[in-house]
């Protein structure tokens, strides 16, 4: 009964949330039972989820784990691990990808994309890579060609604006 | 319950199941989504049932009952059909090492693996299982037989790796096939599903190619303006995010930095002034040069086939010289792309363009390969026509001899002699078995050709590296040779063209599209353990998006390029007069006239010839290019609409900053002319004295400064 609630819930089958679900536990298995029809309110800690191999080498890992937690500090039940999982499917719409990633790039959560966001972006992409000078260049040009309402910054609408036209967004 | 508050109930029940249907789709906490959903599920439940009650509610309560299995079937079906994808895990773990683009590879080859196992179901089911099951056995009548001269080496090991022998006379060729009107007790018509058949492997293959296109097309959102938003994508797009494993991401970081810095560079400079002369010298050298070796391959190949019909009519021919074509061919195609891409070092584009000037220029050498081999197949196929005159006369001297001398020797007219023995019938040429066997042994070379490369060009070069690193004066891994790179290109260019190949023999040999499809799976699980095992995610790791359907393009051309010989054939060349499901007849497709004529109903026969009519073809065709013609210029209509709504967001932006930008300077000089004004009354203005301005001449004195 439960995983045909979570199956309306994301987009997923049976088989993959049972994967999923094991995967969890795998990261804990003292701490995660194997029964949830008690729905046991189980946490686990941020350096756990950051260590799985599909988030280990992405340099967003964090902030991922940090808008798809209920507490904001990217601890996350089983519910919160399905959602994130979910949204970065392949299966789940455009739409619903350029919300979360405008939350993921949104690094002081105030809804909207500063400079000083865009720079700990880049600065994230290439590993420090690029000088002072060619940073704050890029993120002049970012905000020059996506910014609609010209208040400096890239709200919702200017971001999914953007976004939605990108060929290579889905990935 | 009233009639209104059923409707209202019933309305707030369909609001929850469309809730409840969508609620995946919402950007919600999930413990949100579960409260809402187990919420109006709950709702749901109850309500319906008591809807059920009043006027029809037997009806409504099985309406609603069918719904829900309608539901759980349909879960149960998509659960079922993910599971049934094969090789998704397999797939997903090359994603995550190599990056993308490697791994359309593999989804390219998966999805060819599915195309070819329908034809290969077509094929099989409607040809092969007919002929073996109702027609005729091995050896009762001449085509099915090995001929007596051959018998002593039909079973031959080298006899059998040239397809000759036993093989040649089984159901995988042309030859074997009966020409029997109807075979069995269901009256089966195999002449005519051979030739359906032929025809519907194209039809089918095209609808496939052209839906897979369209549906590409549609993902990708269409072109967007390439320089529209270049930073602002590269900034939150570029990121991989499917990359699981450290190598691959420290490459990809490096490609990020790269790319930035290269846009950076673009930005700052407008003009790249450095010596534009010496890259269009370049440039030129280069192209010259691939030219030159395009054309020297070409005549190396017309060179082979002009030797290998000579060496066709002697007959003590070493293995190197009986296989000469197909070797120098396979040699060609893996000598010539790294020659092509060293070349390409010269020119100095961005590795994409790179890219796809090196795609061009393969397929221009397989292109030519190929129609240079299908030039000289053409020619034998003409001798062996010739030939076919004078041995049919030979043959029918020899029946009437064989009963001749039956006859004096038992001196006895009476009764009827028994019927040759099929191995001694004089035998046709049958040049429709000798093109298919000629597709086969292609085919075969090049997949031995591809696996030995994989072998020794990535296996044995990464075992070499690996251990003779320990004790050789250079650092292996990361100087000279060091682990291959997957080569995209190449390997999907192969699969093209190996497809091709299919296309064209599938009609001569049968069995050609079942070895395809035992190549295809054997390839699957080669390649991604090579490619796991020996070698390493590339230096510019760059994603596939838009190549999918650059790739289904040229297979797309492949497949009209392989459809044009095999309907010349058709239409024109005459069959054998003794081997094959058409032999007797003058022309191939005449199996469909006579089939028009003898099964169907008198009025369809009389309906065909109307339509075979040139007066009603013309105007078809001239009716399909208007077609065509209208259909391009409203796209081009929407296209340029599109442009100006673009151009009209654009200067829209611009004006919004542009005012902001200067309305405090406007302002200021608006304020200070309303400080300057007189005080306005509602008497008209008094005429101006000499040295007080009107409130006009004031506004364009000050525009003026």
């Amino acid at each position: 009964m439960i995983s045909l609630y979570l199956q309306d819930c994301t987009y997923f089958t049976r088989k993959e949330i049972l994967r999923l679900f094991y995967r969890y536990r795998d990261l804990a298995p003292q701490l995660v039972p194997l029964d949830y029809t008690n729905h046991p309110d189980v946490k686990l800690p941020y350096e756990l989820i950051g260590s799985m191999p599909e988030l280990k080498d992405n340099p967003f890992r964090q902030r991922i784990a940090e808008v798809f937690s209920e507490d904001g500090e990217g601890n996350m039940t089983l519910d919160d691990f399905l959602d994130m999982f979910s949204v970065l499917s392949e299966m789940a719409p455009r739409d619903l990808k350029a919300y979360y990633a405008f939350k993921i790039y949104d690094f002081n959560n105030d809804d909207f994309i500063c400079k000083s966001d865009l720079e700990k972006t880049l600065n994230k992409l290439t590993r420090n890579e690029l000088t002072e000078d060619e940073v704050r260049m890029v993120c002049e040009k970012v905000i020059d060609e996506a910014d609609l309402d010209n208040d400096g910054r890239l709200s919702l609408e200017d971001f999914q604006h953007m976004i939605v036209r990108a060929p290579e967004f889905l990935r | 319950m009233s009639e209104g508050e059923m409707a209202r109930l019933m309305e707030e029940v369909e609001e929850k199941k469309k809730l409840i249907a969508t609620i995946r789709n919402k950007p919600w906490r999930m413990k949100r989504r579960l409260t809402h959903l187990k919420e109006a599920q709950q709702f749901v439940d109850k309500f319906e049932g008591a809807l059920g009650k009043g006027k029809g509610r037997k009806w409504y309560a099985y309406k609603v009952m069918m719904t829900k299995k309608w539901i759980k079937f349909q879960r149960d079906f998509e659960n079922f059909r993910t599971a049934c994808i094969p090789w998704e895990r397999k797939i997903k773990e090359v994603e995550s090492h190599f990056g993308s683009s490697v791994a359309s590879y593999f989804i390219f080859l998966r999805w060819m693996y599915g195309m070819n196992l329908v034809l290969f179901g077509f094929t099989f089911g409607l040809v092969v299982i007919p002929e073996v099951l109702m027609g005729l056995p091995y050896g009762s009548i001449p085509r099915k037989t090995v001929p007596r001269a051959e018998q002593a080496t039909a079973q031959d090991y080298s006899v059998l790796m040239d397809f000759n022998g036993y093989c040649k006379y089984s159901v995988l060729f042309y030859g074997f096939y009966n020409n029997q009107r109807t075979i069995g007790l269901l009256k089966f018509r195999l002449p005519l599903s051979y030739l359906m058949v032929g025809i519907g492997t194209f039809g089918y293959s095209l609808m496939v190619v052209i839906r897979t296109m369209a549906k590409n097309a549609d993902v990708g959102g269409g072109d967007g303006d390439e320089g529209e938003f270049t930073f602002a994508w590269k900034m939150f797009t570029s990121w991989d995010y499917l990359i699981g494993n450290s190598e691959t991401a420290d490459n990809k970081y490096a490609s990020i930095t790269t790319s930035f810095k290269e846009s950076i560079v673009d930005e700052q400079e407008n003009q790249k002034d450095e010596n534009i002369h010496l890259r269009r010298f370049l440039r030129l050298l280069a192209n010259v040069l691939i030219t030159c070796s395009l054309g020297g391959s070409g005549y190396l190949i017309y060179f082979v086939v002009k030797r290998s019909q000579e060496f066709a009519s002697r007959d003590d021919l070493s293995w190197y010289e009986k296989n000469e074509l197909e070797i120098i061919m396979s040699l060609l195609g893996l000598v010539c792309p790294p020659l092509f891409e060293t070349i390409a070092e010269l020119e100095d584009y961005h590795p994409r363009i790179a890219l796809k000037w090196q795609l061009g220029r393969i397929f221009a050498l397989f292109l030519g390969n190929l129609y240079t081999f299908l030039f000289a197949l053409f020619d034998e196929v003409n001798t062996k026509l010739e030939e076919e005159e004078s041995i049919k006369n030979a043959s029918i001297w020899a029946m009437k001899e064989y009963y001749a001398n039956y006859t004096r020797l038992l001196n006895d007219t009476e009764s009827t002699p028994p019927p040759m023995d099929p191995s001694d019938v004089i035998r046709g040429p049958c040049w429709e078995t000798a093109v298919g066997v000629e597709f086969v042994k292609l085919t075969v070379s090049d997949i031995q050709v591809s696996y030995l490369t994989i072998l020794i060009g990535d296996f044995a070069r990464a075992v070499i590296v690996r251990f003779l690193n320990y004790c050789w004066c250079w650092d292996l891994e990361a100087g000279f040779p060091s682990y291959g790179e997957f080569d995209i290109s190449g390997n999907v260019l192969g699969l093209v063209f190996n497809q091709g190949m299919i296309w064209m023999g599938a009609f001569y040999a049968p069995g050609l599209v079942g070895i395809n499809v035992l190549r295809l799976l054997s390839s699957m699980y080669y390649q991604c353990w090579a490619v796991m095992a020996t070698n390493v995610p590339h230096e510019r790791v760059f994603k596939a998006s838009k190549s999918n359907n650059f790739y289904m393009g040229l297979l797309l051309l492949i497949l009209f390029l392989s459809l044009l010989p095999v309907v010349y054939t058709i239409m024109t060349l005459p069959p054998s007069f003794d081997c094959g499901p058409f032999s007797g007849k003058p022309k191939m497709f005449d199996v469909i006239m006579e089939t028009i004529e003898l099964d169907l109903p008198a009025f369809l026969g009389t309906l065909f010839s109307y339509a075979a009519n040139p007066g009603l073809i013309i105007p078809a065709v001239l009716l399909m290019v208007l077609a065509i013609y209208y259909l391009n210029s409203v796209s081009e209509a929407y296209q340029n609409s599109n442009m100006e709504l673009k151009k009209k967001m654009q200067m829209a932006r611009d004006e919004e900053k542009n005012r902001r930008n200067n309305t405090d300077s406007t302002n200021q000089v608006m304020k200070d002319l309303e400080d300057l004004l007189p005080n306005r009354s509602l008497a008209p203005p008094a005429p101006p004295e000499p040295g007080q301005f009107t409130p006009q001449q004031l506004c364009s004195y000050v525009k003026c400064l």
